[in-house]
């Protein structure tokens, strides 16, 4: 087992850097650049900024400057937009927001999302069944751009409840409202996922060999049909708590988080190139971790598979 | 922690619990912020928002009153010499920086000669330049030492500045935030790290106390500043919200004091809320530019048909059904609101529509080309955003309904369309243009076949010596007219609006400057209405 997570972590090595340097090229393709304005600046200025940005030298160059400063020193670099911050500081930053209020969206849908799949699963076709389906569908097809919005007219404007956004260092009534708009989509898919993959085991022969038996129904669900029925859940889970806890633009855009999300958007428009790397490298690295630990607890729960 | 700050800690939370609406309550001033600044360094400030932050946290050597007059600032006066290339300011004995520092003449020296320094790379380099100091190109291109630049500290309390040329409007300039003093003792010893709170050391009436990144910017009264006493507002908060219906919605929730309005929002707020929401006008220019290159299309050349499209365009329906803030019709470059300028007459101006799509009708059939004559296909090229659809939508309505031509629109991703432009890969694209002094000279310069703002690619030799002879004359207005009137016959571009100001103000604040066009608002000026 070691073994394989060396192995795994080896192998990130080469695709992280295949990751950076795609990303190098894309960025140089598109056309623009970070110091481009609506006044254009004097040809003098421009030269003067991008020799202190490096963005005068051969891109062969810039890359390898790029890969050893992290390595070195881990350094990403100064944003070019923000001229004040480094994209140590952006994400040193940003990361933490996001990393709570994708945390709690996180537990948020797993919870209701894995107990609203089972309820329904149980009670099959029955009302409760069909309400929690539409409960799932309603969420499911209701974008978080929708979402937010709405909930800052009802909580906002008119109950006066929460704030209308903003961090505040994490207070709790500064988090309720993006974790609701974070949280609904990928409840949905999970209350879905868990109900067929919950429906499906309690048809298998093992579960109707333990009613036969004449074990209590909650038992059985507990001791016996949940493990199986989480396996396909698990699969999505991994990408899906990355998603979160990288943060989403829609979030931090409309309840002005302050967390990174908005730079997957931002930064490739202003062409911020470091901010645009620095972000790629984070988002590539949690990715490869969290399917590795996914891989892992599978493992854990289905004692079949082995490495 | 000491007692004050568990006491405002304690002050905060209880805020909090109360509720959302509590941000007017107390003595603070609350404004959206569309995006975080990419620098609030005097030096190296490129936006407005940095601009309007640096204005509270710094003092320059003059101010701006609620009409945009210059004020003294941290000078108290200013000599001028005869043949007007030397500026002498006296600085106030009572100038002292937040640690306790007197503000020196050689801050000012120190700052203007880092702004112009190619290693400090400021993207407003050129500021330095405009303001015509000797040897700021030198400087910029790295061929001299910055000790070189036209500036210096005879004294504590003296500065002096040496033009090449001498402007008339030099003063005005100094209230621009790149000619802002930085404290030369806390930044040599913190380097860029002297921008982050606790580090930043200023010299107006509010010291920055907190920032996170695209989120908040707070700053509070500075009890050091030379005019503390008449300082009203404790706190100034910036709050950055990327989504302008989100800011509404907190500004009607009573989270702020300030915001902009959405496109299209302004009849209805206005409506509901007339002691709130406000249009004032501002130094601003919505224009298109045609393609005036070789490589640009053939039809663009000929100025009939430049002015043909002009006049087919109903400015009177832009401004009121499309725009509906009052904004103002343009028929001249120049925004009527600068400082000293009167409107010229140009022909065009004075016509009814009917009258003008006549002469545009005639005038295309002249040239050759409309609906007898060669079919006319333009592009239109503007970067995506609904506001700008918009105004080119109902352009093309308006050639197509007028003139008969088939426009197509086209709509890029800023930076591409940044691209395009200045690589002059386009027909007829869009254009806004903002004062950065309150001179006409700020937008006419833009008509130099040298600028490098000129996307028109326009070039008149006679125009260009004009532009140059205005600099050094007593009354430039004359030049100014006959440059618009030449402007007005060749059409190089497409006047369409002067912008306004559009927002929301919490009725509460007193002392926002209406009447100053290029917006800019100094905190410590506002009270608070009981």
């Amino acid at each position: 087992m070691l073994n394989y997570i060396l192995r795994r972590l080896l192998i990130a090595i080469p695709t992280i850097l295949i990751l950076v340097i795609i990303s190098f090229v894309l960025m140089f393709a598109a056309p623009g650049g970070p110091f481009n304005s609506e006044r254009p600046l004097p040809p003098q200025t421009l030269a003067n900024i991008e020799a202190r940005y490096g963005l005068d030298q051969p891109y062969v160059v810039q890359i390898f400057n790029y890969i050893k400063n992290i390595v070195l020193h881990f350094d990403f670099g100064p944003s070019f937009k923000y001229k004040d911050l480094s994209v140590t500081d952006i994400i040193a930053q940003g990361f933490p927001v996001t990393l709570t209020y994708g945390f709690w969206s996180f537990v948020v849908a797993v919870v209701s999302g894995v107990s609203l799949g089972v309820v329904a699963a149980i009670r099959h076709n029955s009302k409760v069944d069909y309400a929690a389906v539409g409960v799932a569908i309603g969420a499911s097809v209701l974008p978080n751009f929708v979402l937010a919005p709405i909930l800052l007219l009802i909580f906002t404007l008119w109950l006066g409840w929460l704030p209308g956004g903003g961090w505040n260092g994490g207070q709790i009534e500064y988090i309720i409202l993006p974790v609701i708009a974070l949280s609904t989509s990928y409840f949905a898919s999970i209350a879905r996922l868990t109900r067929s993959s919950m429906l499906e085991v309690l048809n298998t022969g093992f579960i109707r060999t333990a009613r036969a038996k004449g074990l209590p129904m909650r038992r059985i669900i507990w001791k016996h049909a949940m493990k199986p029925t989480i396996m396909p859940v698990l699969s999505y889970l991994g990408p899906a708590f990355v998603g979160m806890i990288t943060g989403s633009v829609v979030i931090d855009v409309y309840f002005s988080t302050g967390g990174i999300g908005q730079y997957f958007v931002n930064s490739a428009f202003n062409r911020d190139y470091s901010v645009i790397m620095g972000i790629t490298i984070l988002v590539g690295c949690l990715t490869i971790l969290f399917n590795l630990v996914v891989d892992i607890l599978y493992a854990w729960i289905d004692p079949k598979i082995r490495y | 922690m000491t007692v004050k700050n568990i006491l405002k800690g304690g002050t905060a939370a209880f805020v909090l619990g109360l509720g959302s609406a509590a941000a007017a309550q107390d003595s603070s001033f609350t404004m959206r912020m569309l995006d975080e600044s990419p620098s609030i360094d005097p030096s190296l400030i490129e936006d407005v928002s940095g601009s309007d932050i640096a204005r509270q946290l710094f003092e320059g050597l003059m101010n701006q009153d609620a009409e945009g007059n210059v004020i003294p600032g941290v000078a108290t006066d200013y000599e001028v010499s005869e043949d007007g290339l030397t500026y002498t300011f006296n600085l106030r004995d009572g100038a002292v920086w937040s640690d306790g520092e007197p503000v020196k003449a050689s801050d000012f020296v120190y700052s203007w000669q880092r702004a112009a320094n190619p290693e400090t790379a400021s993207p407003y380099a050129w500021y330095i330049e405009l303001m015509s100091i000797e040897n700021a190109s030198a400087v910029i291109a790295g061929e001299v030492d910055p000790s070189e630049l036209g500036v210096e500290a005879p004294d504590d309390s003296t500065f002096v500045v040496h033009l090449t040329t001498p402007l008339p409007y030099f003063p005005q300039m100094v209230t621009h935030t790149t000619t802002f003093p930085v404290p030369e003792h806390v930044i040599t010893e913190l380097g860029d790290a002297w921008v982050e709170p606790g580090n930043m050391v200023s010299n107006g009436a509010y010291v920055l106390t907190e920032r996170v990144p695209q989120e908040r910017l707070v700053a509070e009264r500075n009890e050091m500043y030379w005019d503390n006493e008449n300082t009203s507002i404790e706190e100034v908060v910036f709050l950055i919200i990327n989504d302008e219906n989100v800011a509404l919605t907190r500004y009607l929730a009573g989270e702020l004091d300030r915001t902009e309005v959405p496109t299209g929002q302004y009849p209805s707020l206005s409506e509901e809320y007339p002691d709130q929401a406000v249009s004032v006008p501002s130094l601003c220019t919505y224009y298109y530019n045609y393609n005036l290159r070789d490589t640009g299309p053939e039809w663009a050349q000929n100025a009939d048909v430049r002015k043909a499209l002009s006049l087919a365009v109903d400015r009177d329906v832009l401004v009121e059904n499309v725009l509906q803030a009052g904004q103002i019709p343009a028929y001249t470059f120049t925004p009527g609101a600068t400082a000293g300028f009167e409107v010229p007459e140009v022909p065009f101006a004075t016509m009814t529509q009917e009258e003008r799509n006549e002469m545009a009708q005639e005038l295309l059939a002249g040239a050759g080309y409309g609906p007898e004559g060669e079919p006319l296909e333009v592009e239109i090229l503007y970067n995506t955003s609904e506001g700008h659809r918009q105004i080119a939508v109902a352009v093309s309505q308006m050639w197509q309904q007028t003139l008969g031509i088939t426009s197509t629109l086209a709509n890029m991703e800023w930076q591409t369309f940044l691209e395009e432009r200045g690589n002059g890969n386009f027909d007829v694209s869009r254009a806004g243009w903002c004062g950065d002094y309150n001179e006409a000279s700020t937008f006419l310069d833009l008509m130099d076949s040298g600028s490098g703002y000129n996307d028109a690619a326009y070039v008149n030799e006679e125009v260009d010596t004009m532009l140059a002879d205005a600099k050094t004359a007593e009354n430039p207005q004359e030049l100014y007219t006959q440059i618009e009137q030449i402007v007005a016959e060749e059409m190089p571009v497409i006047p369409l609006y002067h912008y306004t100001s559009v927002f929301m103000l919490n009725p509460a604040i007193q002392g926002w400057p209406y009447d100053n066009v290029q917006g800019n608002f100094y905190v410590k000026d506002f009270t608070l209405s009981e």
